[in-house]
């Protein structure tokens, strides 16, 4: 959810654009005005091959071939398969960043979307001042990532950081947020589920609102308690809206980069490495760039998107 | 949810010698506002690059996404689901990977390092979201609207400029709005495609602020402060349309 967090909102979007879609009224005849169309959507669609196509191609054709630096400039790298592929698994790194990647992804989402949804809830009751803290609630979200980053980065500072004086307060010992292997992953996480949870409240906040008022009205008249009513209409009714929030946030959360990068640069000891991490490092982070294991570890964390994403796509298909 | 909004603001106007004050100052009485000073003496051509990097990622957006929304959602052309589809997919692309195909393609081009280049690249985060907007609001201008246009005698471009983008406003705001942000915070094409020419973006003035100078936390703080102004101006100036852009059809009625 990364700066791609911004990038949350977008997929967000097409969702409509499906809708618009399947309501399409029965299609006119073709003639001429099908090569005006073409000709409107020209721009995008070279626009597609040479910038999105393209760079696709070359990073697949990285990861197939070994890279020096000079080889990288005059583009002769030997094709050496699936080497790169083997030595990324092979890679002590590989475990690690593959399980920092599950487990960042799925708590962030956890806490995000409980917390969202709590919050959802709470607002969905429309009291005085309701929609202006709505609005500043979503701050975090569009906040650019290496702000809200190093804020965090302060705020959870082993020796002066708000955090920690906050604990000394309760008596619990400092703790050694960003430089302790134990706690890295555990400090990114929490800034991350920070910045998440505007784009799910904001999501869930309009599910609730197309509940209608008489179900609960309802359950009322039969007697439901709130939690009740939680439970047994709001949350089976709102779980279509649930489900898509959900999956929006894997494809998100997956490739967090900036915040990791911000704060732990995937450290120390790679306690906070993630695929997106690792493969930025591989390609950028070291004085000797290994071009070709950062587009495997690459491309692998596009396969892992591109499952999510297709999922996404046939739930919403299903909705329509 | 909003403290350390307040946070940020309260320790840019924290004196050097607070900074480590234990426990820290909650309220900046007695504050500085040295942090603003650095920020206006060594941060505003990063923040004037920023500026014209959004502008531009803006102007691009608009031009390559209006014209195909249009196409998409009233000249439907046979092939136009299948090309929304590739515009869905696109969207799905880690970023950190675009960056690595981009860089070696810019490294050929010798456009690494330029403002046209991080332009260019900050707007593939935006077009694709920008033709799905455009298609679903555009979906639901009126048939007849369009008619009346041809009938009249004008060809399907001059409907479009001169009917079509006229009540698309609210659109043309929620994708300009999102499209700037996104290249106004953006950290990845920056720190690999432009971390080594003059021109670079305030996302980069932050990040080696934090690199070389990790003592005078107020100043970084401050550039973090002024760098989320842009956010806050345009979520009080547009706040339905951030609404409305997160929302558009993630929720269907």
């Amino acid at each position: 959810m990364a700066h791609d967090v911004m990038t949350r909102a977008s997929a967000a979007a097409s969702a409509q654009a499906k809708a618009g879609a399947g309501a399409r009224p029965p299609r006119r005849r073709r003639g001429a005005g099908h090569w005006t169309a073409w000709a409107f959507l020209a721009p995008v669609v070279v626009y597609l091959v040479a910038f999105y196509a393209y760079p696709l191609y070359r990073n697949l054709d990285l990861s197939l071939r070994h890279y020096t630096v000079r080889s990288f400039v005059q583009g002769d790298a030997p094709f050496s398969g699936l080497d790169n592929y083997r030595t990324v698994f092979a890679d002590p790194t590989f475990g690690p960043a593959l399980l920092h990647t599950l487990v960042f992804t799925f708590v962030s989402i956890a806490f995000q979307f409980a917390i969202g949804l709590a919050l959802a809830v709470f607002f969905a009751q429309n009291f005085r001042l309701s929609a202006t803290l709505r609005a500043l609630f979503l701050v975090p979200w569009l906040l650019p990532l290496i702000v809200s980053a190093s804020t965090w980065t302060w705020m959870l500072n082993s020796d002066s950081g708000i955090v920690n004086a906050a604990l000394e307060l309760i008596h619990v010992d400092p703790v050694n947020w960003l430089t302790s292997p134990d706690w890295a992953l555990t400090s990114v996480i929490i800034a991350n589920v920070w910045i998440g949870i505007p784009f799910n409240l904001v999501v869930l906040y309009s599910g609730l609102q197309a509940i209608p008022a008489d179900v609960y009205e309802a359950a009322a008249i039969d007697g439901a308690t709130g939690w009740q009513r939680f439970w047994r209409i709001t949350f089976p009714l709102l779980r279509p809206v649930s489900a898509i929030t959900l999956l929006l946030g894997l494809v998100y959360t997956l490739k967090v980069f900036d915040i990791i990068w911000i704060m732990t640069k995937g450290g120390p000891a790679d306690a906070s490495t993630t695929f997106a991490t690792w493969s930025y490092r591989l390609s950028f982070g070291n004085l000797l760039p290994e071009f070709g294991p950062g587009a495997a570890v690459g491309n692998l964390l596009i396969i892992m998107a591109l499952f999510f994403g297709l999922l996404y796509i046939r739930f919403q298909r299903r909705q329509a | 949810m909003l403290f350390p909004i307040y946070w940020m603001i309260n320790v840019s106007l924290t004196k050097d010698t607070d900074m480590r004050a234990d426990p820290p100052h909650l309220l900046p009485l007695d504050g500085t506002l040295e942090g603003y000073r650095a920020v206006i003496e060594q941060q505003m051509p990063y923040l004037g690059t920023s500026l014209i990097v959004g502008l531009g990622t803006v102007a691009l957006t608009l031009a390559l996404s209006a014209p195909a929304g249009f196409a998409l959602a009233k000249l439907r052309p046979k092939g136009g689901g299948a090309l929304s589809f590739v515009l869905l997919i696109a969207q799905m692309i880690p970023g950190i990977i675009m960056a690595m195909g981009f860089y070696a393609i810019y490294l050929r081009l010798g456009v690494l390092n330029t403002v046209p280049g991080l332009i260019l690249a900050d707007s593939t985060i935006a077009v694709p979201f920008g033709v799905l907007i455009f298609t679903a609001f555009m979906s639901g201008i009126p048939d007849e609207l369009i008619n009346a246009a041809l009938i009249d005698g004008a060809s399907r471009w001059r409907t479009f400029v001169s009917v079509i983008l006229p009540v698309s406003r609210n659109a043309i705001v929620t994708v300009s709005l999102f499209a700037f942000l996104w290249a106004w915070s953006d950290f990845v094409f920056a720190s690999t495609l432009d971390g080594g020419g003059d021109a670079q973006p305030i996302t980069l003035g932050i990040y080696q602020y934090i690199g070389n100078n990790n003592q005078q936390w107020n100043a970084i703080m401050a550039t973090a402060v002024v760098a989320s102004i842009p956010a806050t101006l345009l979520l009080i100036i547009a706040q339905r349309y951030v609404a409305a852009g997160v929302t558009a059809g993630a929720v269907k009625d």
